[in-house]
C-alpha cells in the first residue's frame, strides 16, 4: 500500500508540471498584456514600463516561468490586481463560505440520491418507474438557471419563506438561515441525474448471479436489496462521489452568484470578469493539485471498501 | 427484445451477395423506436427553424421594438392600465403656473433654433402593439422572435463546439490508440493534465484569456470538453488495431494514415456519433450558463442564456413570458435531443443497452 501511494505521488509530478505549463503559457501567449490591464486606460507609457519591470515582464520567458514557479511553491501570489487583496487571504476567507454551502449539498445529494434510486429500482419496470424516468429526463433538460431564478423568486420573493440573499459571520446563522434555500434548490436539481445514475448502478447489481442465487435459496426480496445489492451498488456510488468531491471547492459558482454568498466560486467568476490573472491562476493550479490528491485518496478508500480491487 | 426480433428479421431476407451495412440496420432499428422517431422529427423541425432563421426567413426583425415595453402575451390580454399617479402631482399646486425664466436663462435664445433643428429629424415611431403572441421584453421586442433567434445561436454554438471537441478528441484518440508508444504516452500526459483541472475552472481560464464572442465560446467549450471523446476513441482504436481486417490492410501495403482514417474510423464512427450527441446537449447547457454570466455571446446577439439573464429581473415585476419562452424552447429541444441520443445508442450499438 505504501509503495502504491508513493508511486502515485511520484506520477503526479509530470501531471502537475503539465498543469503549471498549461496555465503559464495560456496566460502568457493568449492573455492580454498584464501591464496594460493593471495600468488601466489612463496609464502613461512610463507607468506601463514601470509595471512591466516590477512584474518581471521584460525578462525572458524562462525567468518569468521561474517567478511563476516560485509563487506556486511559496504560496506568495502577491495581491489581486483589482482589489489589492492578498491572494492567500482570498483563499482563506472565501473557502469557508463555499464549504458551508457545498458540504450539505454533497451529503444530501448522496443520501437522497441513493434512497430515491433504491426506491425506483425496487419498483423497476413498473409504471411508477417509467414515469419517474420520463420526469427526470424532462427535468434534466431545463437549465439549472431556470430552477434558481424561479426558486429564488418563488420562495425568497413571492412567498418570503427564506431571505432572497445574504450572509453573516456566524456559521450557525448561515446554516439555518441563508444556506437553506440555495442548498434545497441545488439538491432538488441534482436529484434527477443522481437518481438516474444510481438507479443504473442498482439495476446492474440486480442482474448479477449472486442476486439470483440469493433469491433461489429463499432470501426475502428486502434482504436481497438492502443487504446484498445495496452494499455492492455503493461501490460505484463512492467512485461517483469522489469524482464530484473536487467540485465542492469552487462550489457552485452559480449558486454563490445568485445568492451573494462570498465564496471561492463567485470570486473566480469576478476575477474572470476583471481579468484578475493571479487569482485565476492560483485557484486553477491549487485545485488541480487538490483534485489529484482526492483521486488518490478515493482510490485507496476504494481498496478498503472493495477488497477485490487490486491497486497496481 | 426489439433488437433480437429485428436482428432475426434482418437475417431472414439476407441476400447471399451482401449483408446490410451497419447504418442501414441501425436506421431500421431506429425506425421501430417510436420515441426515437418523434424526437428525430422534433430535432429536424428545430434544425429547419434555425436554418430559416439563419437565412433571415423568420425572426429577422427580432431587434425591432414592435410592442409596448413588457407587452403581455395575447392570451393574457393587454395590461390593465393602473391608475398611474404622477408622484409629483400632489407636491405641485393645481393652479401653479410655470415660472418664466427666459430673461435669466442663458440658453433661452437658442431654444427656437434647437426646436427647428429637432423638427427636421424624422422620428419614426410606428404604432406599438399592446399585446404580442408571446409577449415582449422590456424594450418591446417580440419574445417569440427572440426565442427563435436564441435557438439559432444556442444550438449553433452547441453543435459547433461538439464538432470542435470531436475533431480534437478523435484525432488525438486515434493517434494515441493506433500509434501508441512515446506519442501515446505524451497524449496520455496531455489528457491527464486536462482532466486534473476541474472543467469549470478550465472554461473560466480559457474565457479569461480568449475574451468574448460566439466563435470564442465555441473554441472554449471545444478545448475544455474533448477529453471524454479522446478516451473513448483511444480505447476503440486499441481494440481495432490488431483486428484481422487491419492486419490484412497492412499486408497489402495500405499506409498508416489510411488504415487509421479509412479503415478503422468508419468502424468506430457510431461510438463517436453517440458521444458527440451527448456533447451537444452538454455544450448547449454550458453555453446558456456562460451567456448568462456574460462570458458568452456578445450583447448585440441573443441566446437562451441572455434571455434568461434578462428574465431574472423581469420576473420580479411579474413578467414571466420571456422566462417561459426560453425555458420551453430549450426544454423541448434538449429533451428531444437527449431521447434521440438514447435511441441512436440503442440503434447503433444494441450491445450497449
Amino acid at each position: 500500500m505504501a509503495a502504491y501511494i508513493l508511486r502515485r505521488l511520484w506520477q503526479m509530478i509530470p501531471t502537475l508540471a503539465g498543469v503549471i505549463l498549461l496555465v503559464f503559457f495560456l496566460f502568457k501567449f493568449f492573455g492580454g498584456d498584464p501591464a496594460e490591464i493593471l495600468g488601466g486606460l489612463l496609464a502613461t507609457p512610463d507607468q506601463i514600463e514601470a509595471i512591466r519591470t516590477q512584474l518581471g515582464l521584460n525578462e525572458p520567458w524562462y525567468v518569468q516561468l521561474g517567478i511563476f514557479l516560485k509563487s506556486i511553491f511559496t504560496f506568495k501570489w502577491g495581491n489581486s490586481w483589482t482589489t489589492s487583496e492578498a491572494v492567500s487571504n482570498i483563499f482563506a476567507t472565501r473557502l469557508p463560505a463555499t464549504l458551508t454551502v457545498m458540504t450539505p449539498i454533497l451529503l444530501l445529494d448522496v443520501v437522497l440520491g441513493v434512497t430515491a434510486a433504491m426506491a425506483v429500482a425496487y419498483v423497476r419496470g413498473s409504471l411508477t418507474d417509467r414515469t419517474i424516468m420520463v420526469i427526470t429526463t424532462i427535468m434534466l433538460s431545463i437549465s439549472f438557471l431556470v430552477y434558481i431564478i424561479v426558486g429564488q423568486w418563488l420562495f425568497g420573493f413571492y412567498l418570503g419563506w427564506f431571505p432572497v440573499q445574504g450572509w453573516s459571520d456566524s456559521v450557525l446563522t448561515n446554516l439555518t438561515t441563508y444556506v437553506v434555500l440555495p442548498v434545497a434548490l441545488a439538491v432538488f436539481v441534482s436529484l434527477a441525474p443522481q437518481t438516474r445514475l444510481y438507479r443504473s448502478f442498482f439495476l446492474d447489481e440486480l442482474g448479477q448471479d449472486y442476486v439470483r442465487t440469493a433469491r433461489a435459496k429463499g432470501v426475502s426480496e428486502n434482504r436481497v436489496l438492502f443487504k446484498h445489492v445495496l452494499r455492492n451498488a455503493l461501490i460505484p456510488v463512492l467512485t461517483n462521489v469522489s469524482v464530484q468531491l473536487p467540485g465542492i471547492f469552487v462550489g457552485s459558482f452559480l449558486i454563490e452568484t445568485f445568492f451573494s454568498i462570498p465564496g471561492l466560486g463567485r470570486e473566480v467568476l469576478l476575477a474572470v470578469n476583471r481579468s484578475d490573472y493571479p487569482v485565476i491562476q492560483a485557484v486553477t493550479v491549487y485545485l488541480a493539485v487538490l483534485t489529484m490528491v482526492i483521486n488518490l485518496v478515493a482510490d485507496v478508500l476504494y481498496r478498503t471498501v472493495d477488497p477485490r480491487v487490486v491497486l497496481k | 427484445m426489439s433488437a433480437a426480433t429485428i436482428g432475426a428479421k434482418a437475417i431472414v431476407p439476407a441476400r447471399p451477395e451482401r449483408s446490410a451495412g451497419v447504418w442501414a440496420t441501425a436506421w431500421r432499428r431506429l425506425r421501430n423506436d417510436r420515441v426515437g422517431m418523434v424526437s428525430l422529427a422534433i430535432v429536424i423541425a428545430f434544425v429547419l427553424l434555425i436554418i430559416a432563421s439563419a437565412l433571415g426567413l423568420v425572426a429577422k426583425d427580432w431587434q425591432k421594438e414592435i410592442g409596448v415595453p413588457n407587452a403581455p402575451p395575447t392570451f393574457v390580454g393587454p395590461r390593465v392600465e393602473e391608475a398611474t399617479k404622477d408622484p409629483l402631482a400632489s407636491l405641485v399646486a393645481k393652479d401653479a403656473k410655470p415660472v418664466d425664466l427666459s430673461d435669466i436663462d442663458p440658453l433661452a435664445p437658442k431654444y427656437k433654433e434647437w426646436s427647428e433643428r429637432a423638427a427636421k429629424i424624422q422620428i419614426a415611431d410606428p404604432p406599438r402593439a399592446q399585446t404580442l403572441a408571446f409577449g415582449a421584453d422590456r424594450l418591446g421586442r417580440d419574445v417569440l422572435s427572440k426565442a427563435v433567434k436564441g435557438a439559432e445561436i444556442s444550438i449553433f454554438v452547441g453543435l459547433f463546439a461538439a464538432v470542435v471537441a470531436t475533431l480534437i478528441g478523435t484525432v488525438l484518440g486515434a493517434l494515441a490508440g493506433y500509434v501508441g508508444g512515446k506519442l501515446g504516452d505524451f497524449l496520455e500526459w496531455v489528457y491527464n493534465v486536462f482532466t486534473s483541472i476541474p472543467d469549470i475552472l478550465l472554461i473560466f481560464a480559457f474565457a479569461a484569456v480568449l475574451g468574448r464572442g460566439i466563435g470564442t465560446v465555441v473554441m472554449i467549450l471545444g478545448l475544455a470538453g474533448w477529453t471524454g471523446m479522446y478516451r473513448q476513441v483511444r480505447a476503440e482504436y486499441i481494440k481495432h488495431r490488431t483486428r484481422e481486417y487491419v492486419r490484412a490492410a497492412e499486408a497489402i501495403g495500405v499506409t498508416h494514415a489510411q488504415r487509421m482514417f479509412v479503415h478503422i474510423l468508419p468502424n468506430v464512427s457510431h461510438v463517436i456519433l453517440v458521444r458527440m450527441s451527448l456533447l451537444v446537449v452538454g455544450f448547449i447547457k454550458a453555453e446558456v450558463i456562460l451567456s448568462f454570466l456574460g462570458l458568452g455571446v456578445p450583447v448585440d446577439q441573443v441566446s437562451w442564456g441572455t434571455m434568461l439573464s434578462e428574465a431574472q429581473a423581469e420576473l420580479v415585476l411579474g413578467n414571466w413570458w420571456q422566462l417561459a419562452a426560453a425555458t420551453l424552447f430549450m426544454a423541448v429541444f434538449v429533451t428531444a435531443f437527449s431521447l434521440l441520443t438514447d435511441a441512436l445508442r440503442d440503434a447503433l450499438d444494441p450491445k450497449l443497452r
